[in-house]
């Protein structure tokens, strides 16, 4: 039976320490209110978890593999490396386990419309997935620049019955789509459910959107037990939001220092930190408020938000979720970064030794352990998350390689 | 002139006061302090806008004005020299209405200081539910300013009574659910919630959001105060003078619909 876990953080306030809250404009607070006193009800109820459940087997197929990559393993001469499959998960990526979990909650309120936000489409995919399942209105933000390079996801999405509205205000990426989104949801806010997509904005969506997607996690940590008879020594996931890494880390981030295994967050450094042109909120932001919540962010010395930059559109976001920058502040997870070239080194690795196109949000986890795999031993445990594939991306990195192999 | 003083004046002139907004370096810098002049004869307190790169709470036409003056070069420290050329020109009431980022950017107490010196009377910070940090909304009292905070047609009894404890100078009462903008006509609701507020703070109550005319601005007089902005930043962005439509909507607030 499926359970939603109940973790240490946040408190009754929705903070991860200083992280987190809910800076948004009043008319919004009773309605974050209502979502986060449906979902603590929805969290109990047998009836809610079990039709979850259903979905996310039946529909999305879950659980998804730990997959055992051993060319990639002997390519690397360190650790023994594990792929967690999300890439197999219908619509391609992680993002199904929360707007299964969050569309069932919307309809669970009497909710008929709901929207999105959507950086490479991924999410926006996912929700007009779920929105046509259980008939649903749906109407996805995106921005203007993501809508040129993802243009397959946009089809994707008309498909599936959404509508989707390009942003073309501020960077026309991920953050200016959110923006419309939290726009759109002060208008409609009675009839209308925001499915948000990433472990970001106000409480409750960072504890909801990790809580969803922290099967991921579990799974690992059961497959891991069973496979290995205990858990992993390291784990890796990609960050922009940051909603696939919390997945896979929450479940252990709370365990004794010492049952812990290490969790790595791999932001995107672009074209490099030095160059300006990166999305690592940690590596290189400082605190401050966007979308409702107090994270890591990247901003200049007015507060104005600086646009982010990653080859990955799914990373190109200047925050990171509140619990992450609290894992950050306590040591709980380490953060590095990895640039569009190491990233795109990561993509080609993984198809040519695994068969596995990643998505390129993946790709930069798989280049950060290009780093650290092989100055661990060989009976060590990585897990690394496949959060996505790269289907999406093929025809990006075909024009970024000039059509060269 | 105190910001009560300034809403009793109006008072006994039997209208509500009229609140027009500016954002700040829009048109220009120069075209800005040129609006301020034009609004000023009209003006029972004045509301400037700090331009910001992700305004969550504004509709298109703030947007486009914001970023406008950001790409014309505005930045915090030319929104303080702006206040004190204001504050020069007159004894009004001035707010600022900035989102939070760059507060926090700035570190709130040499923020808050600056533009107290600069002539601010108060400051209105749109994303901070005060009780979300209130150690903040202290620190600006103590430095002088007043703190103004929204409240809304979904607001419930009891976040009235909670945003109402945090609140000095006036309450902003925003009259639809929904981002900055005109409208043709406000919801009968914004009756229910200037009741609702005055029920619980005897600090004036302003309508702000959706006036652009004299029947929306008649609808929003039920309040203390009537708060226009989009309609004059889009006035602005067509080059058309301000003092038509502020005329309007001053005879708008004269014949308020009856409470």
């Amino acid at each position: 039976m499926l359970r939603l876990p109940d973790f240490p953080l946040p408190d009754e306030r929705g903070r991860f320490g200083p992280y987190g809250g809910r800076y948004v404009p009043e008319t919004l607070i009773p309605a974050l209110e209502e979502v986060e006193a449906a979902y603590k009800e929805a969290k109990k109820d047998p009836a809610f978890l079990a039709e979850l459940e259903h979905y996310l087997r039946t529909f999305a197929g879950r659980p998804t593999p730990l997959y055992h990559a051993k060319r990639l393993s002997q390519y690397w001469g360190g650790a023994q490396v594990y792929l967690k499959r999300e890439d197999l998960l219908h619509t391609g990526a992680h993002k199904i386990n929360n707007t299964l979990g969050q569309a069932l909650l919307a309809r669970r309120m009497g909710k008929r419309r709901v929207i999105a936000e959507t950086g490479a489409g991924q999410h926006g995919v996912s929700v007009a997935t779920v929105a046509a399942l259980f008939g649903l209105e749906c109407v996805v933000y995106m921005g203007e620049e993501d809508v040129r390079r993802q243009a397959l996801n946009v089809f994707r999405m008309k498909l599936l019955g959404a509508e989707v509205r390009p942003v073309a205000a501020g960077s026309r990426t991920l953050k200016d789509a959110t923006n419309e989104a939290i726009r759109d949801w002060l208008t409609h806010v009675r009839t209308t459910f925001y499915i948000l997509g990433s472990v970001v904005g106000p409480h409750p969506y960072p504890m909801m959107v990790r809580e969803f997607q922290s099967v991921i996690g579990e799974e690992v940590k059961e497959e891991s037990l069973r496979m290995f008879g205990r858990y992993p020594d390291a784990l890796i996931a990609a960050v922009g939001g940051g909603s696939n890494a919390i997945g896979l880390f929450a479940p252990f981030a709370y365990l004794p220092p010492k049952e812990r295994p290490r969790l790595i967050g791999v932001e995107a450094a672009g074209e490099g930190l030095s160059s300006g042109r990166h999305a690592a909120s940690i590596g290189a932001g400082k605190r401050g408020v966007l979308h409702g919540s107090y994270m890591y962010l990247l901003y200049d010395h007015d507060g104005q938000i600086t646009p982010a930059h990653s080859v990955s559109a799914g990373l190109d976001y200047p925050g990171v979720g509140p619990e992450h920058s609290y894992y950050a502040d306590q040591g709980i997870a380490e953060y590095a970064g990895v640039t569009d070239e190491e990233a795109l080194e990561g993509f080609k690795l993984l198809a040519r030794l695994e068969g596995i196109i990643p998505a390129l949000e993946s790709a930069h986890a798989i280049a950060h352990a290009a780093k650290v795999v092989p100055e661990m031993d060989r009976d060590q445990i990585v897990v690394i998350n496949l959060s996505g594939r790269g289907d999406k991306d093929v025809t990006e990195v075909m024009r970024l390689l000039g059509g060269e192999l | 002139m105190t910001t009560r003083e300034a809403f009793a004046r109006a008072k006994a002139e039997g209208r509500a006061a009229l609140i027009p907004y500016l954002t700040a370096g829009f048109p220009s810098r120069e075209g800005f302090l040129q609006a301020v002049k034009e609004v000023l004869p009209y003006a029972d307190l004045l509301e400037i806008g700090l331009p910001y790169s992700d305004p969550l709470g504004d509709g298109p036409v703030i947007q486009r004005a914001s970023e406008e003056a950001l790409r014309k070069g505005m930045s915090v420290q030319g929104v303080l020299e702006l206040f004190r050329e204001v504050r020069a020109l007159t004894e009004r009431p001035l707010f600022l209405m900035t989102y939070l980022n760059p507060v926090l950017a700035w570190g709130p107490e040499r923020f808050f200081s600056l533009f107290k010196q600069a002539g601010a009377t108060g400051v209105i910070l749109p994303d901070l539910p005060p009780d979300e940090d209130p150690a903040l909304v202290r620190l600006a009292q103590e430095i002088g300013l007043e703190t103004v905070f929204l409240l809304a047609p979904t607001s419930t009894d009891r976040r009235v009574e909670t945003v109402v404890g945090y609140a000095t100078g006036f309450i902003y009462a925003v009259s639809v659910t929904g981002v900055t903008g005109e409208r043709e006509r406000l919801p009968e609701e914004v009756r229910d919630l200037v009741r609702r507020i005055r029920a619980r703070t005897s600090l004036p109550v302003a309508v702000g959001f959706g006036v652009s005319g004299r029947e929306t601005a008649a609808q929003a007089a039920v309040a203390d105060g009537v708060v226009v902005g989009s309609a004059l930043v889009r006035a602005l962005e067509g080059g058309r003078p301000l003092a038509p439509l502020l005329e309007e909507i001053r005879q708008g607030l004269l014949q308020k619909e009856p409470a």
